[in-house]
């Protein structure tokens, strides 16, 4: 990749000493001496050598600056490895910070000397803070040196299950790291891809479910028992992490479930079934018809689909891009409409999202026109949008043209035609010829438009009116005298090659309808032969070809002249034609049967072209994609398959309670550390359930609340625990039942719990903390009734984590800090987003307004109380209300 | 996913590079220039780029472009998103986005980006994360870090990406709690000649500025919030909520951010609050064009109309205007043919008006169309929705 042997080429004006030293070669990094010319370089790296080896810090912060500024101009720096390297261990953060900026560069380039970093990093792995932990992973899995693989895959195997979801996501980065750095190692990460999986982690959702698509996106049966899950979290995952989710999820979808789109003769089927139901092959026709009726969607399928909605109000396009590509891909016809709102609102954002959103309606607008038709305004062109916009704009225009609005937008092409930008003004003409031909009721009237444009000043508006008349005259082979005079009479002017060519190759295949006037072209063309573009030049030679056939007593001779000056013309191309239009007409003895046959050759009746939108042939890749935007299939480009006839296994999904129940028990027994579940906005269990009741399969339903339990944690404890009450009434209908995995400090306790709980055929876990005071450990309440769905709804409702608030943990940082690997579990209620490692926040009443200071210490002594404060007081509520309008007002 | 990313400038140098994966050479920038000659405009060069091995996609801001380097399959809005992303957070970080500013800041720049991408996926892009990792360069800060020998990497280990709530930082204090929102709505309408509309439609944002303790759970209720037809949310508002009764409820991230966004639909009629009387003609044959522009107010609801900016692309013909304002400057540049007129404030007693002649290339022909014009004005303390008007605000700390 970056070895191509190709040395840089300076762009700018640099002075020759920097491009010199710019051609210092990464290719061979090691040959200071060669220059020796540059003495003043090699001094000033010196100098910067020296700084690194000094005792100050302050010295080798500096020179670690200069160094990364050298980097990020492109400069080699690569000759200070050996005094960067020493300093990997140093105690100051950001020399550290920058030393690992400097080998996250050149460590693949002094793969030797880099190994000298490795311990300090193998130390870090171990450190009990988990940042430092999760830093360390980063920069050994970054730094690119095949000798360390075993340690790599060590030390990803270690994290990924580390306590920490921060680490596990870092540890899921560095699959994708060591997966291409070496592929061997495929099989023992698909293992931990695996596991990482069935993290339930909103921070590491994201992160492996890109290690998957990049190491083993075939593998979609590690996906099964996750999707559930991947769906409901899909809500609270970040931005980035959402829009490679999804994209992977419309893969799933398209390969486990039946297609929910009707085929369009569905109705008159279903009539005729009806209808002839004695006369027909009963049995067959039952069948059908059955299958047809019971098309019922997979609540999983409609889980997705529910799930994935809200986020068309993400803030990110990228985000709104993938959930329209879903809806496009697998909602049912009918419900694909939502996502068009959407999409228009992206077009107020910057040129090039609106180029790529409007790239992606082009093709939509192909197929399902009806989408976007309420909006056919909003792809109005604005005089201040750039050239590539304002053509995709039309493409989008000219494909919801239909009977009903053509009329307003001809009068919007008329305004686009007399566009200063000449390029734009073409393309509307092109777009007025595909309306011609697409909508019957105004051939006739666009095409005497385009004639008026036949007088324009603009030459390129006249050549592109010709080129779409030619194309249009085809289609409407009645009339067309007057026109072709017309346009004959205009190739006296006309200097664009391609119109002269249009309007030659109409002559000649009309000549016989403008007999006197094709012969005299012919001599006119003929005198300027020579001095004709390649282009107009083969269409000479085909009119007289084509008037020698129908007229050769006027124009034998011309048409020998025309040939013989193809005969000795520079472009073989032109060359060839001629010979062969010579062998084919011109009567010989060696010319065999084919001649006898020139006349209808030639003259035969030639299909019209189809204007066709040029996004016609985009829709086999899937939208939102880069190969969709390029119209060529990327590297890595994953295809979509289609819908299967029958889908597989519905209960493949299904996550079987006691196995999970097992493994944590495997998990909690052998390492003491434990899963948080992150929940936070997400809908949760209501929608499921929902989803669980109207599923057909019913019989799933058993082990569907199972895993709804487990999911759910400790949601449905009763209401009773010392969460506050005010919260959970709150709760209920907003959708931030957050809930909390946790898993007990002591094994065994949750072990026992977990036996207990399996025997009651229901998964629990407990809910505890990791601070040992303070904690109002929840009972736990088995609800073995959670069968029946109205008992479960109400429980989720309620639920509430009874923990402290975190105000209690903030009096324990101390504690926490002493307690490494426990402090990770931390509360992911609502009433605590105080992160456990928070030391700032001890004295924190000290430097408060009392007021506010009250309020704390009401908070930390009550708990949970919540503490309403009204802002609405003037002073603090400031409204500014501001209009900017910009108002780019056509025409004058 | 993102290999590298280059920063080039408007003379077309490669000002800064930072790779995230194996280096890539900055040749491949060569295929970028190309297409960059062949596109007149800097607005013009295709945001995605095929080379033979590479797939560039780029982003123009602040007259700098942002060129992503990828290699396989991925969604071009994510990267495009993510550029612009990167784009705001510079701006965030150093007040402007500038090639000085960041030639200047060169190691927070490149600090920043390593925090915001790992192994080209994004990582933190929260800007309250990314504060606490790397603090923004001030001018005391600088001073004090020369004194002290201090620096700008956060001593503190940042603890938010840890936290369920990724957008706010954790152990905010204010002394004054406050909140603050500006309710921003934009109308943009294309009008004809005749002066009717022919689309308008209103596009409106509220900006926050958040400074409150702790982690405060805000809520926001509009009027009348049936008119906000499309919106998009900040990651931190939460959707169920707004879905069920209409009620933003959020944990707002410190300090600045973007609440929301909202569109009002074109269907609804939306009443331009100016219009322009407009006289411009050629004559043919004549080296002599006449010009004249009036602006007024209409339907302002008794505010005033400040900051009129009037900008209109001449044809080509035109080699030169003399013109007269009433009121403001007015600037003609010969070369791009463009007329700009800095209005002000309108006074509805004097309407400003522009009038003169124009000189046109001598035995060139009449122009065949007509010039556009574009008209940006501010009113303040309006809402031309009717929608924005918050009527309560409630904040707790749990």
């Amino acid at each position: 990749m970056a070895g191509n042997g190709l040395s840089y080429s300076e762009q700018g004006g640099e002075a020759a000493l920097e491009l010199a030293q710019e051609a210092a070669p990464t290719t061979a990094p090691s040959a200071p001496a060669a220059f020796g010319l540059f003495s003043s370089d090699t001094k000033k790296n010196e100098d910067l050598k020296q700084m690194l080896e000094s005792s100050k810090d302050s010295a080798k912060l500096d020179a670690m600056k200069r160094i990364v500024g050298m980097i990020a101009k492109g400069k080699n720096a690569s000759e200070l490895f050996p005094a960067v390297v020493k300093n990997v261990a140093s105690k100051n953060i950001e020399i550290k910070k920058l030393v690992y900026v400097y080998l996250m560069r050149y460590a693949e380039e002094q793969q030797d000397l880099a190994l000298l970093s490795i311990s300090t990093f193998q130390r870090a792995l171990k450190d009990p803070n988990q940042l430092i932990r999760a830093s360390a992973l980063r920069v050994l899995s970054s730094i690119r040196v095949p000798i360390i693989v075993p340690i790599m895959m060590l030390a990803i195997k270690e994290a990924s299950s580390d306590l920490s979801p921060y680490v596990r996501k870092n540890a899921a980065h560095a699959i994708q790291k060591l997966y291409s750095l070496d592929p061997e190692q495929k099989e023992m990460l698909i293992e931990v891809i695996e596991k990482l999986l069935k993290d339930r982690s909103t921070l590491v959702a994201g992160s492996v479910v890109m290690a998957f698509e990049e190491v083993c996106p075939d593998r979609i049966d590690l996906i099964h028992k996750n999707y559930r899950k991947l769906c409901t979290l899909l809500v609270d995952v970040e931005e980035w992490g959402q829009v490679v989710i999804i994209h992977m999820l419309t893969r799933y979808a398209r390969t486990q479930f039946v297609s929910p789109w009707k085929k369009d003769d569905d109705d008159v089927v279903e009539e005729y079934n009806e209808n002839n139901f004695y006369e027909s092959d009963e049995e067959q026709k039952e069948k059908d018809w059955k299958v047809k009726k019971t098309y019922v969607m997979d609540p999983d399928h409609r889980l997705l689909l529910r799930n994935t909605k809200p986020l068309l109000q993400s803030r990110n396009a990228a985000v709104v891009m993938a959930v329209a590509q879903l809806y496009w891909h697998l909602a049912p016809k009918s419900e694909a409409g939502i996502v068009s709102k959407s999409l228009v609102r992206l077009l107020r954002s910057n040129r090039e999202v609106q180029y790529i959103v409007l790239q992606n309606i082009a093709t939509m607008s192909i197929q399902r026109k009806g989408m976007f038709e309420p909006y056919l305004k909003s792809f109005y062109v604005r005089s201040t949008d750039p050239t590539m916009i304002k053509t995709l704009k039309l493409e989008i225009l000219t494909n919801l043209a239909n009977e009903a609005n053509i009329s307003t937008l001809l009068r919007e092409f008329q305004t686009y035609v007399k566009s200063q930008d000449k390029q734009f003004a073409a393309a509307t003409i092109q777009a007025i010829g595909r309306c011609a031909t697409n909508i019957t009721e105004v051939t006739d009237t666009c095409l005497s438009g385009l004639v008026c444009l036949l007088s324009n000043r603009d030459e390129i508006v006249v050549a592109e009116s010709v080129v779409v008349i030619k194309k249009l005259l085809q289609t409407q082979p009645s009339y067309h005298g007057e026109i072709i005079k017309h346009m004959a009479k205009l190739l006296d002017n006309i200097t664009v090659p391609v119109a002269r060519a249009s309007i030659l190759w109409l002559i000649g295949e009309y000549c016989e309808r403008v007999p006197k006037i094709a012969p005299d072209v012919l001599r006119k063309t003929a005198k300027s032969f020579t001095n004709e573009d390649d282009l107009v030049k083969l269409q000479i030679l085909n009119l007289g070809a084509k008037l020698y056939l129908t007229n050769s007593k006027q124009t034998k001779l011309l048409t020998q002249y025309v040939l013989n000056l193809g005969k000795y013309d520079q472009s073989y191309d032109i060359r060839d034609r001629t010979r062969f239009i010579r062998q084919l007409i011109v009567p010989n003895e060696k010319s065999g049967a084919l001649s006898k046959y020139a006349k209808k050759i030639f003259l035969a009746q030639k299909p019209a072209p189809l204007l066709e939108s040029p996004f016609k042939a985009r829709d086999h890749f899937q939208l939102g994609t880069l190969s969709h935007t390029l119209n060529s299939r990327a590297a890595g480009y994953l295809e979509l398959s289609d819908w299967p006839e029958v889908a597989p296994d519905p209960a493949l999904r299904n996550v079987e309670a006691p196995e999970a129940a097992k493994e944590w028990t495997v998990f909690l027994g052998k390492t003491k550390k434990g899963k948080p579940t992150e929940k936070f906005y997400s809908e949760s269990e209501e929608e499921e359930d929902e989803s669980a009741s109207t599923s057909a399969t019913e019989s799933e339903s058993g082990s569907e609340s199972e895993k709804e339990d487990k999911e759910e944690g400790s949601s449905d404890e009763s209401s009773g625990s010392s969460s506050s009450s005010e919260e959970s009434s709150d709760s209920e209908s907003e959708s931030k039942e957050s809930t909390v995995k946790k898993t007990s400090r002591t094994a065994e306790k949750s072990d026992s719990e977990d036996i207990k709980k399996k025997a009651k055929r229901i998964t629990k876990k407990r809910n505890t903390s990791s601070s040992s005071d303070s904690e109002s450990s929840s009972s736990e309440e088995s609800s073995s009734d959670s069968k029946s769905e109205s008992d479960l709804r109400s429980d989720s409702e309620s639920g509430k984590s009874g923990r402290a608030t975190s105000s209690k943990k903030e009096e324990k940082p101390i504690q926490d800090r002493k307690a490494p690997n426990k402090k990770d579990v931390f509360l992911l209620d609502l009433d605590d987003f105080y992160p456990v490692t928070s030391p700032l926040s001890v004295p924190a009443a000290a430097v408060l307004s009392p007021s506010l200071a009250a309020d704390l210490e009401g908070l930390s002594l009550s708990g949970s109380s919540v503490i309403d404060v009204c802002l609405l007081s003037s002073e603090l509520l400031q409204f500014n209300c501001k209009i900017a309008a910009s108002h780019p007002s056509e025409g004058s | 996913m993102i290999h590298s990313l280059f920063l080039i400038n408007a003379s077309g140098d490669i000002f800064l590079e930072k790779h995230w994966k194996s280096v890539v050479s900055r040749s491949v920038c060569d295929y970028f220039f190309e297409a960059q000659e062949r596109a007149s405009e800097a607005e013009n060069v295709p945001p995605v780029i095929p080379t033979p091995h590479h797939y560039l996609l780029s982003v123009y801001r602040h007259k700098i472009f942002f060129v992503a380097v990828i290699q396989t399959e991925v969604p071009p809005l994510f990267v495009i998103e993510f550029l612009h992303r990167v784009v705001d957070t510079f701006q965030d970080y150093f007040g402007v986005c500038s090639e000085v500013m960041i030639k200047d800041n060169v190691v927070v720049v490149y600090e920043v980006l390593e925090e915001m991408l790992d192994n080209g996926f994004p990582l933190a892009t929260e800007s309250n994360i990314l504060k606490e990792l790397i603090k923004p360069p001030t001018i005391l800060r600088t001073v004090v870090n020369t004194i002290t020998g201090s620096t700008n990497v956060g001593d503190q280990l940042p603890t938010g990406q840890l936290s369920v709530v990724p957008w706010r930082r954790t152990g905010v204090k204010y002394t004054n709690n406050e909140a603050y929102f500006d309710v921003i709505e934009e109308i943009d309408a294309i009008i004809d000649k005749s002066g009717s509309t022919i689309t308008a439609e209103i596009q409106g944002v509220i900006d926050a500025c958040v400074k409150l303790t702790g982690m405060p759970d805000l809520t926001l209720s509009f009027m009348n919030p049936r008119l906000l037809d499309d919106v998009s949310f900040h990651p931190c508002v939460r959707f169920k909520r707004w879905e069920s009764e209409r009620i933003l409820s959020f944990i707002p991230p410190d300090g600045n951010f973007r609440l929301l966004s909202y569109h009002v639909s074109a269907q609804n009629l939306v009443a331009i609050p100016v219009y322009v009387k407009h006289n411009i003609s050629f004559r043919d044959g004549s080296s002599l064009g006449r010009f004249e522009i009036t602006v007024g107010p209409k339907q302002t609801m008794g505010k005033t109309i400040e900051g009129v900016m009037v900008a209109s692309q001449m044809p080509k013909g035109v080699l030169n205007m003399s013109l007269t304002p009433s009121q403001g400057t007015h600037i003609f540049d010969p070369v791009t043919k463009l007329l700009s007129w800095d209005v002000g404030k309108i006074n509805p007693q004097k309407l400003p008006s522009l009038k003169g002649t124009m000189s046109l290339q001598a035995g060139a022909s009449k122009p065949d169309e007509n010039p556009t014009i574009n008209l940006q004005f501010k009113i303040q303390q309006l809402a031309i929705s009717g929608s924005s008007a918050t009527d309560e605000c409630h904040c707790r700390w749990p």
